[in-house]
């Protein structure tokens, strides 16, 4: 599913080359839920732009789904996030002055299919919110933004669902809610789920946990859980 | 993304901020309703003026002395020449020769001051003979014109026209007072209905008298001198015929071979039709241009609140990459954003030029001047349409552009 070898990536600050990460060999199969763990600097969040093709890395191969997307231009990679990824970031990220049915519908507006406004309620059904699809951002709670978020991430029917701190700006019940609703997405209906964290609590709900430290893989472990 | 979900997407973000959306719209409508309105005023100009040289009668025919030449060949000015006489207006009038002139009059023109009473006024004086309402086009509202017998025998009758009479005579009648030219005694024998020709060359500021009266009293010295010779063509279809018999006829009786050393020349009322039409048409460019400027200014004012809603939306602009817009589909977002602004504007702006135009003739100060009506052409509505949704393309395309260019990732970063 996702095959990772040899991926550094270098940014440039002015002559300064700084390296974000340094070599990195991940292997992530179907159905798997991985929490990728690390402090703030030890290379998680670029590692999540490259796993959600954001971003190419300077060297290496990236495998998703058997296409290597390592040399993808601009528009290829909007494809790809489009077809392939669903994003839950820790700001929710729902587009303002929208119903949470308009921004479920986004992805299938830019994908150019047809039937959205059924799937879209139908992925807000999924996550507990088919009450709420006319409201806007503002007047539903941290919590059912992120589940509107998730619904947008899972409409397009995408390989993997790439949560980065999804629960950062949650309060605990919140929090755990949402990990709830992940872990199963990933246990009910074998969505691969990689989750992007900091705390220990949070990685708990992941299968496997792998952490990163100054730009290499340091642990990579079955959770005990 | 199809044309109707950009469209949503771009009312959406235009709603967001009503006022500003409006204020921009503004600018937009202000430029376009300044072209309609100004292209509107030049079109009433060059109607009106069309008109004018209309009612000097349609099938007229000109001709002038050309410039005389001393013995130097040096030209001494346009219509200096003394070359048309009473013998070439019969010979006109002929109609073996002029198959298609109805008739021709000679005019000898002479200025000076008119008196009557305590009142005096300055018009020209015109001799010419009976013909002379039937060429011009003129129509008498009191009295009558003079005949043959008035010229033939040098009576001093004038016909006066409607300027004239209003400026000397007040609410007298006019008919059989006495008035004097240069200090000459005149009776009145009629007065010409008016052409509502307005201006310089206004066609009620006339005095006309026998040519020979004319030429006895008020010419003096300068002796029988024919100014212009006015022929009538009998339709417009055969102004041109007419117009190459009286050559014909001239250049027979000037006993000239070569055309081109004639020493008379002719002028049509198409020709100078023509000439009007040119200078209206250049007026109302003028005035659409000096509009247009306007409308670039508002195209600035898109583009400038276009270039603040990118920067505002960054953030969204990069969930949307996020989530799977490409380049094209960012740019076609934000292009028609610009062009709805700017294509509201557009068409709000024709409502407001058409509704200022249609009421223009019932503001008083403009129905009691001689300010021309306005008239709304369908090619300047059409062109002022697109033009500003051209404007909206124009100046949204680097906004929209650098909307586009964006990096999803720093984008998302964006606070």
């Amino acid at each position: 599913m996702i095959t990772l070898e040899g991926v550094t990536k270098t940014y440039r600050m002015g002559r300064l080359e700084v390296p974000a990460l340094q070599g990195i060999d991940l292997h992530i199969g179907q159905g798997e839920f991985v929490a990728i763990m690390g402090a703030s600097g030890s290379g998680k969040s670029t590692l999540m732009n490259i796993l959600g093709c954001l971003d190419v890395p300077t060297s290496g191969r990236y495998l998703l789904d058997g296409t290597d997307v390592a040399k993808f231009d601009d528009d290829q990679l909007a494809r790809i996030r489009n077809r392939k990824i669903g994003f839950v970031f820790q700001s929710f990220n729902l587009i303002p002055r929208t119903s949470a049915l308009h921004n479920v519908e986004m992805p299938l507006v830019y994908a150019g299919e047809r039937g959205r406004t059924e799937r879209a309620r139908e992925a807000l059904g999924s996550v507990g919110l088919a009450d709420r699809v006319h409201h806007q951002p503002t007047e539903l709670s941290g919590g059912q933004q992120q589940r509107a978020a998730i619904a947008r991430a899972l409409v397009t029917n995408p390989a993997i669902l790439l949560a980065d701190e999804p629960t950062g700006n949650l309060d605990s019940v919140s929090s755990v809610e949402i990990m709830r609703l992940l872990a199963n997405l990933n246990a009910e209906r074998g969505r691969t789920v990689i989750l992007i964290t900091h705390e220990q609590d949070i990685a708990r709900f992941a299968k496997r946990v792998v952490e990163l430290r100054d730009g290499r893989i340091v642990r990579d472990a079955m959770s005990a859980a | 993304m199809n044309l109707f979900e950009a469209l949503r997407i771009a009312g959406n973000g235009l709603l967001a901020n009503r006022l500003r959306s409006a204020l921009t719209t503004l600018g937009i409508l202000i430029g376009v309703t300044a072209v309609i309105l100004l292209v509107a005023v030049g079109n009433g100009a060059s109607v009106q003026i069309n008109n004018q040289v209309q009612s000097l009668g349609a099938n007229v025919i000109y001709v002038y002395p050309s410039n005389a030449r001393g013995t130097g060949g040096v030209s001494q000015g346009f219509g200096t020449g003394q070359t048309l006489t009473q013998a070439d207006v019969d010979a006109i009038n002929n109609r073996q020769q002029a198959a298609d002139v109805v008739a021709a009059i000679p005019i000898a023109q002479s200025g000076g001051q008119i008196t009557y009473g305590n009142q005096n006024y300055f018009a020209p004086t015109t001799g010419t003979t009976p013909a002379f309402p039937t060429v011009r086009n003129y129509t008498l509202a009191q009295g009558s014109f003079f005949t043959d017998d008035d010229v033939n025998a040098r009576h001093r009758v004038v016909v006066l026209g409607q300027t004239v009479v209003d400026n000397l005579f007040g609410s007298t009648d006019p008919i059989g007072q006495t008035i004097k030219i240069s200090r000459q005694s005149f009776r009145v024998i009629g007065v010409f209905a008016s052409k509502g020709g307005t201006g310089l060359g206004s066609q009620d500021n006339v005095v006309v008298a026998p040519i020979t009266t004319v030429w006895a009293y008020l010419t003096g010295a300068r002796g029988k001198v024919i100014s212009q010779i006015v022929a009538s063509a009998s339709s417009p279809s055969v102004v041109t015929q007419a117009e190459t018999e009286i050559t014909t006829i001239l250049l027979q009786r000037h006993q000239i071979s070569d055309p081109t050393q004639a020493d008379f020349q002719l002028q049509s009322q198409q020709d100078i039709l023509t000439q009007a039409n040119s200078i209206a048409t250049a007026l109302t460019l003028v005035l659409g241009a000096i509009a247009g400027i306007s409308l670039v200014v508002g195209g600035i004012g898109i583009m400038n609140i276009m270039l603040v809603t990118v920067t505002e939306r960054t953030r969204e602009i990069g969930i949307r990459k996020a989530i799977g817009a490409r380049r094209r589909d960012i740019l076609i977002q934000f292009l028609i954003e610009a062009m709805v602004l700017s294509g509201l504007g557009g068409a709000l702006g024709i409502a407001v030029g058409a509704l200022l135009a249609n009421q223009a003739p019932n503001i008083p100060a403009i129905a009691s001047s001689n300010f021309p009506t306005p008239i709304v052409s369908v090619p300047s509505v059409v062109l002022a349409f697109s033009v500003s949704v051209a404007i909206g393309l124009f100046f949204g395309i680097y906004p929209a552009n650098r909307a586009a260019r964006l990096h999803p990732i720093e984008a998302l970063r964006y606070e």
